[in-house]
């Protein structure tokens, strides 16, 4: 049985929605960057905090035993949300900066050396560029581009020049934070384990808009954050198979990663625990759980069916203004809920000034993705991007703004 | 908080400065250049100065950026030329001083059509955009100083 999905209804269940900006109600386009968060999911952590708080895996008390569970509970959550084959899997982090570095750290020192080389894209978020160029400059291996074609999408033409025996690790984004293209990371992946590589995908914006399933993807590692995808800040996660975990070093060390601690050396705790030295994010984590189970809930086939209704009402719009340049993949199969533009001679910065003044919140700015910006030869760009929570009301005050940038710009 | 208007941020001045700035080309001599980056949104701006004595003989600058950095630098510059080194050093402290909403500043006449970027005031988050040029003469005035004291 299925439900009609009511974007406004929707849009009520998310409390920092019902207010007024400069007057006017707010219409937030900036879920890209982070989304709202919903009622269920705030009342999840305040519940925890208010009764359950108390630290993992150390206490035989009550509120211990009660938090350990908890957390663990949230793990299973995520980790089946995304078809891991096992719960221990899933490696909690602060987010998917902290689950890219972790890889490029535990994984990369053992397994990349001098003449290797590490494959990413000009499409990257900085998170998915500067880890490899740390990794890259430590160990003397080769960091190299698979380049953009005129809509933003991967020039996969030149994959066999890029894409060799040395290739020790491909590391790339699901779908672009910046304009919103959508990665064939199967086939990609498919061609990585041919030449040896592996593959680590960067999840951010990937795990919010579609279903993933780790297992089809086929990929080796995931990395993917709670924020983006209604839970709270400083949570994420890195999914990996179990063999390369197990295989892998720590990471950090400290409490909770241990197993039996003596003076010159130590033993570790079995993954995931391995890599979560320190009290971890429990709250976060639990918010996180919350997050899956808010948006299972509602169903990520209607929230999909959603975006992509106003993604086809927002491009008409959007591009229908005189003077726009929009920037990123021109069909909607390959393209999520982001439109990235200039608009005449005014600056995304005076734009999103501009908008603000309206109560309408867009992002201004390279968007964490010179790269990409240097591909377009632009400086910034004005990025508007949607999510469960935005309605057709919300491209219409889009575009009324629009038309008063139009009218100062004039 | 109040709701600013826009009109007090986008003056015609300002879009006119934007359009056509001012000074914006390379020195052929230069006695001091400054590169002022602003990494969250990528206005940048080099400005270059040909120092002769206590005096800025010349000032031009290169950059890009939003309207209100840009247009800044611009005025900025139009201010600078033969302008004495302690003059230039005020007008970078009135004008901050504006920024951070000194009522006597904003009246000040010296800062001329600077004032029009008052409204900036009412935009936190703008008022670095503003700044931008004037932080690089305050750069540029104190490597000038650490040099001639050598």
């Amino acid at each position: 049985m299925t439900t009609r999905f009511d974007p406004v209804e929707m849009r009520s269940r998310f409390p920092a929605l019902a207010q007024e900006v400069h007057g006017r109600p707010l219409v937030y386009l900036d879920s890209a960057a982070t989304s709202q968060k919903p009622r269920a999911v705030l009342d999840v952590i305040d519940e925890y905090y208010e009764h359950d708080n108390a630290n993992v895996h150390r206490g035989i008390h009550e509120l211990s035993r009660r938090a350990t569970v908890a957390y663990e509970e949230a793990r299973t959550k995520v980790a089946r949300w995304i078809n891991a084959a096992d719960d221990s899997e899933l490696v909690w982090t602060r987010g998917t900066t902290e689950a890219i570095n972790l890889v490029a750290m535990a994984w990369g020192l053992d397994n990349v050396a001098e003449g290797d080389e590490i494959l990413i894209s000009v499409l990257e978020h900085h998170s998915n560029i500067v880890p490899w160029q740390i990794l890259a400059a430590r160990t003397k291996a080769k960091l190299r581009y698979i380049e953009l074609d005129d809509q933003g999408r991967l020039d996969l033409s030149t994959l066999d020049e890029v894409l060799t025996e040395r290739t020790k690790i491909l590391a790339i984004s699901h779908v672009s934070n910046s304009l919103g293209t959508i990665n064939p990371v199967r086939t990609l992946a498919e061609a990585a384990h041919r030449v040896g590589a592996v593959v680590m995908v960067d999840g951010a914006q990937g795990a919010v808009h579609t279903q993933v399933d780790v297992q089809a993807l086929g990929v080796d590692f995931y990395a993917f954050s709670g924020h983006k995808m209604c839970g709270p800040t400083g949570i994420g996660a890195l999914w990996a198979k179990k063999e390369l975990l197990e295989a892998m070093a720590p990471y950090q060390g400290g409490g909770e990663m241990i197993h039996i601690v003596g003076r010159d050396a130590s033993t570790w705790a079995s993954v995931p625990h391995k890599f979560e030295a320190g009290t971890p994010n429990i709250a976060g984590a639990v918010g996180m759980g919350a997050a899956v189970d808010f948006l299972t809930d509602v169903g990520v086939d209607s929230i999909v069916e959603h975006e992509r209704a106003l993604m086809e009402y927002a491009m008409d719009r959007v591009r229908a203004v005189p003077g726009i340049t929009v920037y990123g993949p021109e069909s909607l199969d390959e393209r999520s809920a982001v439109i990235s533009f200039t608009l005449g001679d005014a600056h995304p910065h005076d734009i999103s000034t501009i908008l603000d003044a309206e109560g309408v919140a867009v992002r201004a700015g390279h968007h964490c993705a010179q790269l990409v910006m240097k591909h377009f030869e632009v400086a910034a760009t004005a990025r508007a991007s949607f999510y469960l929570y935005n309605t057709t009301d919300d491209v219409d005050r889009l575009i009324e703004g629009l038309g008063k940038v139009r009218e100062i710009f004039a | 908080m109040e709701t600013p208007q826009l009109s007090s941020l986008y003056q015609q001045l300002i879009l006119e400065h934007y359009r056509n700035p001012r000074n914006k080309a390379e020195l052929d001599e230069k006695s001091v250049e400054i590169h002022m980056a602003n990494p969250v949104c990528g206005d940048e701006i080099r400005l270059q100065l040909r120092i002769e004595g206590d005096e800025i003989a010349e000032a031009k600058f290169v950059g890009q950026g939003c309207s209100i950095s840009q247009a800044a630098v611009s005025m900025m510059t139009t201010k600078l030329q033969g302008a004495k080194l302690a003059d230039a050093s005020m007008l970078a402290e009135r004008f901050t001083e504006m920024m951070h909403g000194d009522e006597a500043a904003a009246n000040d006449k010296a800062l001329g059509d600077l004032r029009a970027l008052q409204g900036v005031s009412k935009f936190p988050v703008r008022i670095k955009c503003a700044l931008l040029g004037f932080d690089a003469l305050q750069e540029a005035l104190k490597a000038d100083g650490q040099e001639s004291t050598h």
